[in-house]
């Protein structure tokens, strides 16, 4: 038997079927929660931090429990977050430059 | 004594790696890495013009926001057919794993029918690729999009032909692990997509 056995041989719980609907079913309700928000006139005002909240946390979900990364190496969390943190960081840079961001010493 | 060898499990790695992990998952991460920044300066793109097009009709004029839902809510249950499709054969159930992946590949159909139908009824309504930057952005960001799951839905199909064939078995459930990586991917950029871009008012 190998001694270099990948960290994620070892035997870990990680959910089943019985998990994965669960996921679903949460997943569907926010799914129609962030629509029923949508149709609510009053929280208008509110609607941008309420569904970037609502969709972030599907992102998580799907993320951490169907692409396994809870539960899988570092390494694969570190390479997804990396282009993720790039991707914001490209997004910031949009904004600064359509003049959505001022940042501060910019001309 | 003769040693009888045992079938590795399916999560051990045949291969010894730098990393102790399999390349074409450390591959598939990196891919799936480089292609958030990809769809981030799509999204981006379309959020900056937001509130600047010029021309009617906008994205807004044509939404139609329950009709989005159900074809957003087929590609979450897409996912979840496909992490059971993965979950079966970990156990080595490949009638399971058949029917998942089918199950899987029919939601991404729907999903990618609905787009292609919405996309229809925009351009009859006179929305299209080069009405105004709201065209541009919506169907370049939606368009490479609806690629990428027709591509997983190829790519799926594929599975299902060598699951029919005998080709997948327990063993091989690291190629099924790979493509459920990139078809979740794909649903998590809709999920962002449908907020940012749909959701979202202007």
């Amino acid at each position: 038997m190998s001694a270099h056995t990948p960290a994620h041989a070892t035997e870990h719980s990680h959910p089943g079927a019985r998990e994965y609907i669960q996921i679903a079913v949460v997943l569907t309700l926010i799914t129609a929660l962030e629509v029923f928000v949508y149709y609510i006139h009053a929280l208008r005002p509110l609607l941008p931090p309420i569904l970037l909240v609502l969709s972030a946390t599907k992102f998580a979900l799907v993320v951490m429990f169907y692409m396994h990364l809870k539960f899988d190496s570092r390494l694969f969390t570190a390479m997804f977050v990396f282009g993720l943190v790039t991707a914001g960081f490209t997004a910031i840079a949009f904004l600064a430059l359509f003049g959505y961001v001022h940042v501060a010493g910019a001309a | 004594m003769q040693h009888v060898a045992a079938a590795p499990p399916a999560h051990v790695e045949e291969h010894q790696t730098n990393t102790g992990l399999n390349n074409r998952k450390v591959l598939m991460w990196a891919f799936l890495g480089s292609d958030c920044m990809f769809f981030g300066a799509l999204i981006i793109t379309f959020l900056v013009y937001r509130g600047k097009w010029q021309g009617h009709p906008t994205p807004q004029d044509v939404f139609d926001i329950p009709y989005t839902s159900v074809s957003a809510f087929a590609l979450l249950m897409s996912s979840l057919a496909m992490v059971l499709a993965l979950a079966a054969i970990q156990r080595g159930d490949i009638k399971r794993l058949k029917i998942w992946l089918l199950c899987t590949a029919g939601l991404g159909l729907v999903f990618v029918g609905g787009q292609i139908y919405e996309f229809t009824s925009f351009g009859a309504e006179g929305l299209n690729l080069s009405t105004n930057t709201g065209g541009t952005t919506f169907f370049v960001l939606t368009g490479f999009h609806g690629t990428h799951v027709s591509l997983g839905i190829a790519w799926l199909l594929s599975l299902f032909v060598m699951a029919a064939q005998g080709k997948l078995h327990k063993g091989r459930s690291l190629d099924v692990e790979i493509a459920g990586l990139y078809w979740h991917f794909v649903d998590i950029v809709w999920i962002i997509i449908f907020t940012a871009v749909y959701l979202i008012p202007v």
